[in-house]
Formats: C-alpha cells, structure tokens, sequence
C-alpha cells in the first residue's frame, strides 16, 4: 500500500512555522493545480464512463424490443415482412468457428516458436514476433482487401471460407501473443523434469509446457473469438453476406456484422430495428466473453 | 536405469530425434507462415495497385480528384482525411487516456481502481460497427444541433482559427470522425500507460512526496520523464489502429472526397473509400486498381506508425 499524499502541508508538522510548510504565494499556487489536475483526471475517467455507459443505453433501448422469437428463426426477409436474423447469427457462428480453427493452431504453433525456440533462431525470433506484433494493428479492411485478391478473385465467388480466412488472418496475432506469454510462464524445473525424463523435446513442449499454461491459452483464444466476431470490414469483399439461408461455406455466407451494416443505414424502420437488435446481440456475446475471461484471470491470480 | 540399455527405448530414441526435426519444422512453417501473410498483404496491394500507378504515376498520391466518370482518380482527398481524423482523434484522446491512467494509478484505490479499469477495458471490446451506429445516433444529432452551430458562432469569429469552426452543421464530418476514434483509442492508450506507470519503482515515487511534492508534481517531474518513450509508443499504437478503422468512421464522416479546411466540413478516409466503392468495381479496372493504390498507401502509412511505436515501446522494455 502507497501512502496517501492528499495534505501533508495541511497536517501540524513538528517544525511549525518552517518556511517549506507556509502559506505563501507559490504553495499556494502548487496546491490549486495539484487540485485542478486531480479534477481533470476524474473528469477524464467520468467521461469516458459515461461514453460507454451511453453506449450500452442506446444498444439496449434501440434493441431490446427486437429480442423476439421471430428474430432468432426467421432469416431476414424484404423490408415488411417480419423478417429474423437466424441466418446472420448462423453464418457468424460458422465462420469465427472457422477462424478460430485455422486461426489458433498456426498462433499456438508461432506461440511456440517465439517461447522455446530462442536458444536456436534468436534474431529471426525477434523479427517474427515483430511482424506479428504489426498483424496485430494492421487495418483489417486491408486483410480482407488480401483474401479478396487471393482467395475470392481466383475462384471466382465470395464464400463463407473465404471470411473465416479472413478472420484467421486476425485470430493469429492475438493467440500468438498470450501463447507465448503464457509458455514463458511456466517454471524451468518443469521442463528440466521433462526431458530428465527422457521426454523428447516435442513431448515436453505439448504435454508438459503447454499443459501447464493451457488456461492462459484457451483464455487467448477466447479473447480472438471476441475480437473477431466483431469484425466487420474483412468480411464485406469475402463472405459477402446473404439473404437466404447458407451453410454451405464454399458459397456466400450471410454474417451478423454485415448484416448490421447493410441494415443500419436502411430507410426502413423495421432493418434499422432488426440491426439495433443484432447490434446488441453481438455487444451482448463480446462483453461476456471478455467478462467471464477477465473473471477468470482475476481468481487465477489470488 | 535399467530399462534404458533395452531395445525399446532404443526405437523412441531413434522416434525421438525424428519427432524433434518434425515437430520444429512445422513449427518453423507456421512462423514463416506470419512473415507470408504481412508480406503477401504489402505485395498483393502493390501488384493490384500497378494499374493505377502505371496511369497516373507518383502524382497519384497529390491528386484531389476522385472522379469515376472521365476515369480520373487521386488518393490525396481521402488520404487528407485519414491523416486529419486520426490527428483529430491522437488530440482528443491522448489527454482522456492519460487522465484515466493517472486517476487508475495515482488516485483511486486499488479496488476501485480495478473495477473501472476493467470497465474502461471493455470499452475496447466493442466491436467498431457499434461505435459507428452510436455515432451516428446519437453523436451526430448532439453535434449538428448544439456543438457546430454554438462553435460557428463563437471561435468561428475568431480571426486565424475562424475558417476551422465555419461550415454548415450537417453533423457528420471530420471532426465528428475523430470524436468516434477517440473513443475506441483511448482505453488502447490508457493500457499502455497504466502498465508503465504501474512499472515505476515505488521508492521514486515515495521519495518524491516525502519531499513535499504534490501529486501533480510527482506525474508532472517523476512519472512522466520515466515513462516518456513508453507512452509515445502507446501513443502512436494508437495512431494506427485510428488510421486503419474502417467501420466507425464510415457512419460519421460524411463520405465525400474533397479537402476542407472546415473540422464540420465532410470528408472521407481511406479505409472508408475502400469499404463503400470496392464493391461497385470491377476487377481489373481503373477504378479497382485506384483502390487497392489506395489500399497500399494506407499500408504504408499505417505500418510506418506502428513500426515507430513498437521500437519505442522495445526499446523501454529491453531497456528496464
């Protein structure tokens, strides 16, 4: 525990009457910006509270009077024609599943690679760590610029593939990264244990290593799982979006983020609605998984 | 002891050392899989903007016209607006951040403190389409009735500054754009530094107020010589991800190419451009070629900021 600073001029020091402790004119002054930065960082963090509180307002006002059955069986339909948001909400559950399982085996292998392969290709570690630290904040319209030219214009459609590409291309960088811290986590002595075993390397790093940090890397995962559900600008030039049913990931797949932005900017009061609703939907799912993780964290820690 | 001289762990010997070569290829696969993609992303943008290039030659980069119909195109427009937008939102947000990770760190107490920091986190969680249909609900609207007209009326008469204030008060706009990134940066920021203000050894501190300084001062004289290069870096971590944002700012800003001095007047970004006109070209042509020229001017810029903030904040790193 820090010591609280707030008044040390104001309390009856021993040597009252000290010229440090007086009440001239620069303390005086030294006092009232103290005061006035102290009130500007908690209107800084009012502020940026009420942002987000006012947020969640407007997401559930404007949404939660499109939470209804319909919503969740219907796909969307013309306007006036009490259409749902099933397809949207299917074709999102597909293709971040897909991400994620493209997507995090290559992170957890690059987790890997940084973590244990040091001795080895120090300089070149550093680089890919690098690069993946850039693919982390790289636009991510751009990435699905990427897929569009490599993917979508060789085979000639847009597909739902070609969105959870597009969206691996975003789970890598974050995996990566807590796999790796993760991994650099677990104590030496396991891992002297292991190969004093006779285990091979390989095994010691699968069974024991990862073993041993397999909360913080499924916790990884989760957070690129929210990440990406998100994710709007890489799936307009793959994935499309659909107004039909669409399973089938070789064909244009309907998306909850696209669907938002097609609807949101609609002149019809019941696509503007349903995209509140799926506004909220999708806030909804992101802030808990990020809840639930940073729960967890917080009890791991203790 | 025993059991090693027998011939079975002779066979996972052998196993072992082949697993070892397997394993570390795969695993050194992966690795170079990361460096393909950033590469491919940089190449693929430069191969598909040769078109534009090749017609109009570096003075793309300068050139305001973005006219589809005599064919004749030029980044400079929505460059303009994405560098201005995410200025606007670096000036706004920098000073929001840096109050919240004094008030986390300095202020309040540590419960507290974790409550609203993970609070202020989740911020960072919202998907970047929300933020951009709460700006144009609600940030919108408050800008074009109260802000533009009240601001127009008072600093626009201000000479000098004036013409930045003047302009119809439609709303959307530069400013408005900058406003939204603001808000999706600031908790980016406000990580980056909270975790080095946590870094700063207590005895600095203490010594400090033991000294009699306020705790103005110890953030103004301690904390922030300490913690400089760190906080640039946080800083320009947020820059780029301001640069790159697509989906907020395509609500708010106005989409239309023009340069204006006016921070009401609407423009356009890069990444904006992308997200509504790619859909209505055709590969190969002029149009596609522009965009994806576009494209790689933002992947200049946006990975020229981000490789600066990650040397700054390395460097602070490998230098604690």
């Amino acid at each position: 525990m820090t010591t609280h600073p707030t008044t040390p001029a104001a309390q009856a020091a021993p040597c009252a009457g000290a010229r440090w402790q007086g009440n001239s004119v620069s303390d005086i002054r030294r006092r009232m910006v103290d005061r006035v930065a102290t009130a500007l960082c908690w209107a800084a963090t009012v502020l940026v509270l009420l942002m987000l509180f006012s947020i969640l307002f407007v997401l559930v006002r404007n949404g939660v009077g499109g939470l209804r059955w319909v919503t969740f069986v219907h796909v969307t339909l013309p306007p006036g024609q009490a259409g749902g948001l099933a397809n949207a909400i299917v074709g999102s559950l597909i293709q971040t599943g897909l991400a994620v399982l493209i997507g995090a085996p290559v992170g957890l292998l690059v987790g890997i690679y940084l973590a244990e392969f040091t001795a080895t290709d120090g300089k070149l570690i550093n680089f890919v760590r690098f690069v993946s630290d850039l693919l982390l904040s790289a636009p991510s319209i751009l990435v699905g610029l990427f897929i569009y030219m490599i993917v979508v214009v060789p085979s000639g459609h847009f597909s739902g593939l070609a969105g959870a590409l597009a969206l691996s291309m975003l789970v890598v960088p974050v995996v990566v990264r807590t796999t790796e811290d993760m991994l650099r986590l677990v104590p030496l002595a396991m891992r002297e244990a292991a190969i004093a075993l006779g285990a091979p390397r390989w095994r010691m790093i699968l069974f024991v290593c990862l073993r041993a940090a397999r909360e913080g890397v499924a916790t990884g995962i989760l957070l690129a799982l929210a990440r990406v559900s998100g994710e709007t600008a890489p799936l307009l030039f793959t994935s499309l979006g659909n107004m039909n049913w669409s399973m089938a990931p070789g064909k244009p797949m309907a998306s909850l983020p696209v669907t938002i932005y097609q609807y949101a900017g609609a002149a019809y009061a019941d696509w503007t609605a349903l995209a509140w609703t799926g506004a909220l939907l999708i806030t909804a799912a992101i802030l808990m998984i990020n809840i639930t993780v940073r729960l967890g964290l917080g009890r791991n820690r203790k | 002891m025993e059991r090693s001289a027998t011939s079975p762990s002779a066979l996972t010997g052998a196993a072992k050392g082949n697993g070892d070569a397997v394993f570390a290829a795969i695993v050194r696969c992966s690795a170079a899989l990361i460096l393909l993609g950033l590469g491919g992303m940089v190449a693929v943008m430069a191969w598909g903007a040769r078109g534009a290039f090749a017609r109009f030659g570096p003075g793309f980069v300068f050139d305001k016209a973005w006219n589809p119909v005599t064919q004749h195109f030029g980044a400079a427009a929505p460059m303009f607006g994405t560098v201005i937008t995410a200025l606007l939102a670096i000036l706004l947000a920098v000073p929001l951040a840096f109050g919240i990770a004094v008030w986390l760190t300095e202020i309040a107490s540590a419960r507290i403190a974790g409550v609203i920091g993970t609070l202020i986190q989740l911020l960072a969680a919202v998907p970047s389409i929300i933020f951009g249909m709460w700006g144009f609900a609600v940030l919108v609207p408050f800008m074009a009735h109260y802000v533009e007209p009240l601001a127009s009326h008072t600093l626009g008469r201000v000479p000098g500054i004036g013409t930045l204030f003047r302009g119809a008060p439609y709303g959307t706009g530069f400013l408005t754009g900058g406003m939204i990134l603001a808000v999706m940066i600031t908790p980016f920021i406000c990580a980056v530094m909270r975790d080095v203000f946590l870094s700063i050894p207590a005895v600095l501190k203490e010594s400090a107020y033991g000294l009699g300084m306020t705790r103005w001062e110890v953030v103004r004289r301690i904390i922030l010589p300490w913690s400089r290069s760190s906080v640039v870096g946080g800083v320009m971590l947020g820059l780029g991800r301001a640069l790159g944002e697509t989906m907020a700012i395509t609500f708010v800003i106005g989409n239309a190419n023009h340069i204006g001095w006016s921070l009401f007047s609407p423009g356009n970004t890069i990444a904006s451009l992308i997200a509504l006109e790619f859909p209505e070209s055709a590969v190969g042509s002029l149009k596609f070629s522009s965009l994806m020229a576009a494209g790689f001017l933002l992947m200049l810029i946006s990975l020229g900021t981000l490789v600066c903030s990650r040397l700054l904040l390395r460097t602070k790193a490998a230098g604690r």
